[in-house]
Formats: C-alpha cells, structure tokens, sequence
C-alpha cells in the first residue's frame, strides 16, 4: 500500500458521506465552502496567515458535485485552487484553515500552505500546483486500478489553463490508449490568472479536445450542483465498467481574483453580474425549496449553524500549535 | 541615458521597476528585443516586472502567451536563432521542470551542435527563492539545475542596480542566459543607475565591502543577509569582505581568489540545500587553488537538505538568516574549523 492513511478520525468520511447521500447536505456544503474562504480571506488579510491563497467563490458546486459522485475510494487529484475541492471531498474546516495558517494541526501538518490538502480516508491524494502535473498522474493511478485488479476511478481536476500545457495532450491521449478508468475535469472558471480563456484557446468549447483522442466529452452546467453530479455519476460508471475515460468540462466563474493580492480588475462590465444572476448556491436553495426538501426557516438553520461552525474551526485552527523545527525534516524521504 | 549637466541618471526604484525599465531600454534601443510569457503583457507581469512595456512597444514585440512553457522557451529558441533577442519569463523558475529540455539540451547545445553557425541570443527570465510563503513548489532557487550545463550563462541578481544592469548585458549577449530574480526583493527600493553607465558586464563579481579577516561569497536575496551579518561581524572585531557573484555561470575566480588570497578565509553562503549546492564548484576551486595557504577550511552556509517548509517560522529558519551567518562566520574565525551547520541536532 503506498498511500498511509494519515486521517485523524472519522470526520472526513462522515462528512463525505453526508454529500454523498443527502442533497441539502449539498446545499450545506457550498454553503459552508463559501463561508470559509471569506474566513480564510480573513486570516490573510489580517496577517494571520501568510503567502498566497487562491479562492473559488462561485465554484462551489463543482466541487460539491464531484464529491457526492465519487466513492470515497476513487482517487481525487486537485489543482491549486484547493479549499472548495477539499472541504467538498470531507476536509474538515479546522485541517484546511490550520494549513492556511501554517499550524501543525494543518492538512499536512502546516508544511505545504494554502495550496496543500491531503486527505487519503475520502480519495483526496493531494493538491498539484505546478500546472497539469495531476492530470498524467492520475492516469499512472487509473492504470495501477487495472493492474491490481481495483474497480476505483481515478479523477483529476485541472483549470481551462490547463489545457494548454503539454502534459494535457500527453496524457489524455495515454488515457485513451490504455483504455483507463479516469475522468478528467476541466473546471472552466473563464480566467487563467489575468487572461480571459478565450484569448488563450482559439476553440469552444475547450472539451471539444476530447474529439482530438476520441474521448467522449460533455459541457456540463457548473452552476448547478445536481448536474455536476450527474454528469460525474455518468463518466465514473463509465469508467469504472471498463468504458475508459471521459473529458467534463464545467462551465462555472470564478467570483474573485486570481489569488489573494489580485482585484480583478480586467473582467468587462458586467460579467460578473451575469455570473451571478446564476449563483450556485441561490439555485440550489431555490430548487431544494422548490422541491419541498427544505424549508425557509431550515435554510436559515444552516446558514447560522454553518457560521457557527465556521468560527469555533477558527478558533481552534488559531490555537493550533507551529509546527517544531524538526518537523522540516520529516518524510524527505520515506523510511 | 544621462541626466542633465551629462552625470548619469540616478533613481530610486524598485527591483521590479529596475528590471521594467532595463527591459525598456534595451527594447527602445534595438528592436529585436521582443518580451513574452504567461501575464506578461496586459497585466505587465505578476510581479510587474514588465509594465508598461505592451503600451510602449505594441503587441507585435510583447506578448501574452498560454500556460505552455514549453512553447514559450522552445519558441524563443527558434525566435533568437532567427533574428531576435526573445526576453521570455517563465514565471517561478520550478516551471523550468516541465520544459527543461529547451534550455539544457536545445538552447545549451545548438551553437555548438552547428559547429557555431547559429548563435541564441536569448534571455529566460524567472523569479526564484524562499521567503514569501509561497511554499516548497514555488520557493526553490534550481540554479544547480543549469549550473551543470555547458553552453550557459547563469545571472542572479541582488537588488535592482545589479537587475538593471545585468539584465541589460544578458539581453546583449549572444548566449542564452538563464536570469534570477529574488521575488522576496522585488519591492524592495534601492539607487538604479540608468543609461549605459549602469551597465553591468556578465561574469563580474561586484565587492560590496572590503575587508581582511575573511571573504563572504554569495549571491541573489543572501546577499542582504550576508551584508547584514558583515556590518554585526565588523562590531565585533572581524573584518568582512563580502562579495556578490552576480554572474554564477561563468563566475569571476579572480575577483574571488584575489580576495580569499588576502583575507585567508573563505565562506559561501548559498541558498540553496547543503548537497549538490554550486558552492561546492567554489569550495574545490578555493581549496585547490589556495592549498596550504588558508587559516581554516571553505565553510558554505546554506539550507538544510529538505523542500522548502510553509510555516513562516520554518521557512525563516530554512533561509540562513543575518544572525546565523554572522555565528557561523564568527567560530570559523575564532576556531579556524568549520562549525556544525544548525540543523545536526536533527539529521
Ligand atoms: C507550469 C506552470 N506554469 C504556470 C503556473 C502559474 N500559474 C498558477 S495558477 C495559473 C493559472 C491557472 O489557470 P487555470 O488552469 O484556469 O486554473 P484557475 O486558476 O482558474 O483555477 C498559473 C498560470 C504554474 N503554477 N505552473
Ligand atoms: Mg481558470
């Protein structure tokens, strides 16, 4: 077994499997994802936390998607833009605030930062943040599940920035070839840092790159949370019935800035208020009561339980000890 | 570039804006210079080392380029074959990693894979080292990555005089050059000199202080904290030189040797891990050069053998800071042995 299951408690599968099951606890989710990264804005901008951090306000359900489609056994490998993915996939708040901060009790262990998560209990292998890594990864892992005989699926998540990095063509068409049990997700959020996607890549839309290694491919509404589950559900028996790999694109926005010192302040007029007019989390609370699952004093419920929960992760995130010095020397290599 | 009354002109910058503007000027000054790389363009780059330069120049020369290093280095290569002098950044010098073969093994190698018929004037430009949190993925300095590479030259530059003016010779020059640039600097204001008097020649070490009791060779961001530790030494009664190697590929030996040969000690300070670090190429070559004529052995201050930690405090203790220099300078002194580096405690 070459992953070491490092998960302290049965938190992060509870959590993952509450998503998994209950579409409110869905709802929950984005809700909570969308609290935290104001949260974790705090902690920067206060000087608390330190570096860089890249939020996805307005992704939520993306993340949340992938997470309730995915059995906790499939592999999940994420890009940098890492907390929505992570608390989605059942990160506790506490492990993902403490990494930001660069506490001990951190998602690993206050030694990677804001853009590190692992959580091995629910399939998170980790974060990658040197553009495209993950994607050839993930297919090396799907290849594995074929050779060892496994039915889990391997899911990399990868920006519309990626798709022009070399590593992309390299190994969707090594998927392809090898017929692996993979799905690639291409989280089109329209920027890569500063640059809108369409001045990068001449095509639309991007996963029509699928056609290019006879991979099915699909658009995907990213805004809503039920069709990413879908969408996901589909690719994943797909993959997992021996049918190969698929391409998903997620068509969704990215709310805020690049990272934390960038105001974005090159998107026209507009464009964020035609973005939000979709807002995940007002759609999935409008369809759930319009559903009759949840109710308006419910909803509330969570928001309030949701911010209280938030604060007391702070809290205790904020009492996290730093790591000891000695803690820069471990797992250099493994013994 | 001269002020009036014919003294050069002088101005008090930013290391970013010191590299902007020596891109500008040798851009006004031959139109073969051309600049691109991911956000380089309309956003003026992200650490805003190249603004204003789309407004000035146009498209046509500055560019905006896709997540593809491999394009954007492979193409400068074919660009500086043809006529240009392609200034390219590849933002953190870790995404070297995923196009690496351009520069060692294309660029390094064509001049002399073509009996010298084609020549590659080109400039690969990216931010390096530890000290803004930025993790152990974006935080590495790599120059060992192009120290072992014959056909290059290596630049890594200390403040923004030095940016300024090195910058300018690696655009001149008819080699590729690879170019660091220190990102826990790049705000930080210093005295630019512009124009051609601030030019500065490849291959030269710059001595930023004189001294008689023991030569401190470094290089990039240490050299802050190296002339902060000869200023603490100096209290104490050991006289520092200190010297700035600037240019790390092809390094100046005789502005080196010159000066150990006098002060009788030697250190580097290095950032980078202690094994595999371009100051074992010094250590040797101070070691063979001035056998039996040194009071203590080489000492190289450097990080430990480990990624670069998050944690500020870790990433603190990772970069040899002032203070720990000065100790370890002070007992080689005060011993003639070298000392046990901070971390023996726990490897
Ligand atoms: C190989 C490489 N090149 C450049 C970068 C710098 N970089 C980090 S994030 C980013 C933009 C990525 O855009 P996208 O893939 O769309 O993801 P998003 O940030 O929108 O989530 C860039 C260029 C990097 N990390 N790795
Ligand atoms: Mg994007």
């Amino acid at each position: 077994m070459s992953i070491r299951n490092t998960t302290i408690g049965p938190e992060p599968l509870a959590r993952r499997e509450a998503v998994r099951a209950d579409p409110v606890q869905r709802h929950r989710r984005m809700v909570e994802i969308r609290a935290a990264e104001e949260r974790i804005r705090e902690f920067h901008s206060s000087g608390q936390a330190w570096g860089t951090t890249h939020c996805a306000d307005g992704q939520e359900a993306v993340a949340v998607g992938i997470a309730a489609a995915a059995r906790p056994t499939d592999q999940v490998w994420i890009a940098h833009r890492v907390h929505g993915h992570g608390l989605a996939l059942g990160c506790t708040l506490e492990s993902v605030f403490a990494e930001n901060l660069g506490r001990s009790t951190g998602s690993v262990g206050g030694i990677g930062g804001s853009f590190h998560l692992t959580e091995t209990a629910v399939g998170l292998v980790h974060s990658f943040t040197i553009i495209g890594a993950q994607i050839a990864q993930a297919v090396g892992a799907a290849y594995a599940m074929q050779v060892q005989g496994k039915d889990d699926v391997c899911i990399a998540q990868f920006g519309d920035g990626a798709v022009n990095i070399g590593v992309f063509h390299e190994a969707l068409n090594l998927a392809k070839i090898w017929n692996v049990p993979a799905v690639f997700v291409l989280e089109n959020n329209q920027y890569a840092e500063f640059t809108r996607v369409d001045k990068m890549t001449p095509i639309e839309p991007l996963a029509k790159r699928g056609d290019a290694y006879d991979m099915p491919w699909a658009v995907v509404d990213g805004q809503d949370v039920e069709a990413v589950r879908l969408a996901m559900v589909d690719a994943i028996e797909l993959a997992r019935s021996g049918g190969g790999p698929t391409l998903l694109e997620m068509e969704t926005y990215r709310y805020l800035g690049h990272s934390r010192s960038d105001l974005a302040a090159y998107r026209p007029e507009g464009e964020f208020d035609e973005w939000q007019s979709r807002d995940p989390i007002t759609q999935s609370r409008n369809a759930l009561l319009e559903a009759g699952l949840v109710t308006e004093s419910e909803l509330d419920a969570i928001d309030a339980e949701v911010a209280s929960s938030i604060e007391a992760a702070a809290v205790a995130a904020l009492a996290g000890p730093e790591p000891e010095t000695s803690a820069m020397f471990n797992n250099v290599l493994a013994t | 570039m001269l002020a009036q009354g014919g003294e050069p002109l002088k101005k008090r910058m930013r290391m970013n804006q010191a590299i902007a503007a020596a891109l500008h000027d040798e851009m006004a000054a031959d139109d073969t210079v051309v600049c691109y790389g991911e956000d380089v363009a309309e956003a003026g780059g992200v650490f805003k080392t190249s603004q204003g330069l789309l407004e000035e120049f146009g498209p046509m020369r500055v560019r905006d380029t896709p997540i593809s290093e491999m394009a954007i280095l492979g193409s400068a290569v074919g660009a500086a074959t043809a006529g240009l002098r392609p200034v390219v950044e590849i933002m953190f010098v870790e995404f070297f990693g995923v196009c690496l073969d351009q520069m060692v093994t294309q660029a390094a190698k064509l001049h002399y894979l073509t009996n010298g018929a084609v020549t590659v004037p080109m400039v690969a430009r990216a931010s390096v080292g530890a000290g803004r949190g930025f993790g152990a993925t974006h935080s590495q300095t790599c120059e060992t990555w192009f120290t072992a590479t014959p056909g290059l030259k290596i630049v890594h530059v200390s403040n923004g005089a030095s940016a300024y003016g090195l910058l300018r010779s690696a655009i001149r020059d008819d080699n590729p050059v690879v170019f660091l640039e220190p990102k826990s600097i790049y705000g930080t204001r210093s005295e630019v000199v512009l124009g051609e008097a601030g030019i500065v020649p490849l291959g030269q070490a710059a001595t930023m202080r004189t001294g008689s009791d023991v030569t401190i060779v470094s290089l990039g961001q240490l050299v802050g904290a190296a002339t902060e530790a000869a200023d603490s030494l100096e209290n104490d009664g050991i006289s520092v030189e200190l010297i700035d190697l600037q240019t790390l590929k092809p390094w100046d030996r005789n502005t080196v040797l010159a000066s150990v040969a006098r002060t009788q000690r030697a250190v580097i300070v290095e950032e980078n891990p202690f094994s595999g670090g371009w100051g074992n190429d010094l250590s040797a070559t101070i070691a063979a050069e001035l056998f039996g004529e040194l009071e203590a052995p080489v000492l190289r201050v450097t990080t430990p053998d480990v990624p670069v930690p998050f944690s500020r405090s870790l990433e603190f203790q990772y970069l040899p800071s002032a203070s720990y220099i000065a100790s370890q300078v002070a007992q080689l002194c005060q011993t003639g042995k070298t000392p046990e580096p901070w971390w023996s405690q726990f490897t």
